[in-house]
């Protein structure tokens, strides 16, 4: 009989496992858009902005407290994950290989996860504050996504090559936040592979982390100074 | 007299519209403020400016002394602007909870506030479920949340049927008793003439007249007179040195006073010559028809 064994891919064992979760978790952020979106666009359309700011709320405070719901919400979502991987992971890697150490090799990726989140939260509210309607807001998201890939295919296919479409678009808003976390199939493949491969590319990278916290606070200051010249 | 907002020069553009053109006004401690203007004349812009959700182009404003931030001196106001707007999903009392944490105070006033408005026992209904009259009401009660030194209503009335008109106007009425500085902003002049003490009239952004109700004409008002002897009346009216113009409309004569004369004087003097009057009333020109005659002379 053929029976796939997933545990056998090791994709279950740390370290791997947090590079796995955390890839495929990620995917679920553009659910959680809806949510940071709708907030956002609400607020507009109940005309509650308005009267909050009437009641004498600050413009600052509106948009720092948005800020801090997303801070929280991706605290938690984080928080979640870490508590679900290390479960699973706890569970599945031979308990031989169980230390403190090989645990909590690879939660680097969780911080990767944290930041790529709030990144994209934080592009969410941007998006939201500009756009005013959530339906319109969410679709401009996917217009942008797809905008970037197509960038992407121009700029490695048809302009430059493999090395500088990547360098160039590594400080795009999409890109950003992929390259946080790599894809692991090519990194997975080579645990049972007899070749070598080139496994340090698939780590986190200070200056990723660094791309992607400008990004996040161009995306909030941007936010309050729409806010601050637009007459509601 | 302590001022409580204070205007200098202030001024919106749209594009090419200037929707508020150099206003400037003083609003004092105590008084009951309108604002009157014909639609898109500028009022909701003025208030928007104060109220800190449009931004002015140029000019001043300032609030109480003028050394705290616009935001916060706006915890100390209560300001309504055209419709209610709450969170539909979330009960009054909730609504109003949150209207509390944004001006700070206390919210062991919410109940006194909403048996103001008489909404007390729909205080856990959401606010979806509301009337546009129970809506209105609700906002009152939230503006009144801070106990505020100056309550802005915008248009309160706008939408509402004559029973939630009047419902409205009561309360307006028994805030204003209690000695509340309100600024009303309206086109509706019996709204304003019934409870404003003065007026800023604005016309396409820009102010025509400011001041007392009372002292908006410079006028000693005009007799409306009836008689039998109509064509005798109106000899004497014309060769009478305390009136202009006179005028007759269905049967009744109306005589506009140059300066001051009172009806006793009038009715005796004519008495004297032999006129005896059926009807002699004194009157001063309702704030409708002030408003149309400044709005008149200021487009000639």
């Amino acid at each position: 009989m053929f029976v796939i064994d997933l545990s056998e891919t090791k994709i279950f064992h740390f370290p791997y496992i947090w590079h796995i979760t955390t890839f495929f978790i990620a995917f679920f952020k553009f659910f959680f858009a809806i949510v940071v979106v709708s907030m956002i666009g609400n607020e507009y359309s109940h005309r509650t902005l308005k009267q909050n700011l009437i009641d004498g709320l600050s413009k600052k405070e509106i948009i720092l407290s948005k800020f801090y719901f997303i801070l929280a919400y991706t605290t938690l979502v984080t928080l979640l994950v870490f508590i679900i991987t290390a479960s699973i992971g706890i569970a599945n890697t031979p308990s031989a290989d169980l230390y403190l150490d090989t645990i909590f090799q690879g939660t680097e990726f969780i911080l990767a996860y944290f930041v790529k989140l709030l990144t994209f939260f934080s592009l969410c509210l941007f998006v939201g504050v500009l756009i005013k309607r959530s339906a319109f807001a969410l679709g401009f998201l996917f217009v942008m996504f797809i905008a970037e890939l197509i960038l992407y295919g121009l700029f490695r296919f048809k302009w430059y090559n493999y090395e500088t479409s990547n360098e160039i678009m590594q400080f795009f808003p999409f890109t950003t936040m992929w390259n946080l976390i790599d894809e692991p199939f090519t990194r997975m493949g080579s645990i049972h592979s007899t070749e070598e491969f080139f496994v340090t590319d698939f780590n986190v990278y200070w200056y990723e982390v660094a791309i992607a916290i400008v990004w996040l606070i161009i995306y909030i200051t941007a936010s309050y100074q729409i806010l601050k010249r637009r007459d509601l | 007299m302590e001022t409580i907002l204070s205007l200098q020069n202030l001024s919106k553009n749209y594009k090419n519209v200037k929707a508020v053109q150099n206003l400037s006004f003083t609003i004092e401690k105590g008084n009951v403020y309108g604002i009157l203007g014909p639609n898109g004349s500028g009022k909701s812009t003025t208030l928007g400016m104060v109220l800190n959700v449009v931004n002015k182009t140029s000019g001043n404003f300032k609030w109480f002394n003028g050394n705290v931030a616009v935001h916060d001196a706006l915890k100390r106001v209560g300001a309504i602007i055209e419709r209610p707007n709450f969170y539909p999903y979330m009960t009054a009392y909730d609504n109003l909870k949150l209207v509390c944490k944004i001006k700070s105070v206390s919210t062991n006033k919410i109940d006194e506030k909403l048996k103001i408005v008489g909404l007390l026992d729909r205080k856990d209904s959401k606010f979806k479920t509301f009337s546009l009259g129970m809506k209105q009401r609700l906002a009152i009660a939230s503006a009144l949340l801070n106990d505020p030194e100056i309550l802005i209503l915008d248009e309160p009335t706008n939408g509402l049927d004559p029973q939630g008109i009047h419902q409205i106007r009561e309360i307006i009425k028994e805030i204003a008793t209690q000695g509340t500085t309100i600024l009303l902003a309206s086109h509706l002049l019996d709204e304003v003439e019934k409870v404003c003490s003065h007026v800023v009239i604005l016309r396409k952004g820009v102010k025509i007249y400011s001041g007392r109700v009372d002292e908006m004409v410079a006028s000693q008002g005009f007799f409306e007179l009836k008689t039998d002897k109509e064509a005798e009346l109106i000899a004497i009216l014309e060769k009478h040195e305390s009136f202009g113009k006179i005028t007759k409309e269905e049967g009744l004569i109306k005589a506009f006073l140059t300066a001051p004369l009172s009806a006793s004087d009038f009715n005796k003097a004519m008495f004297e010559q032999g006129i005896v009057l059926s009807h002699l009333v004194n009157r001063k020109e309702s704030l409708e028809e002030q408003f149309l005659q400044l709005t008149e002379n200021q487009s000639n």
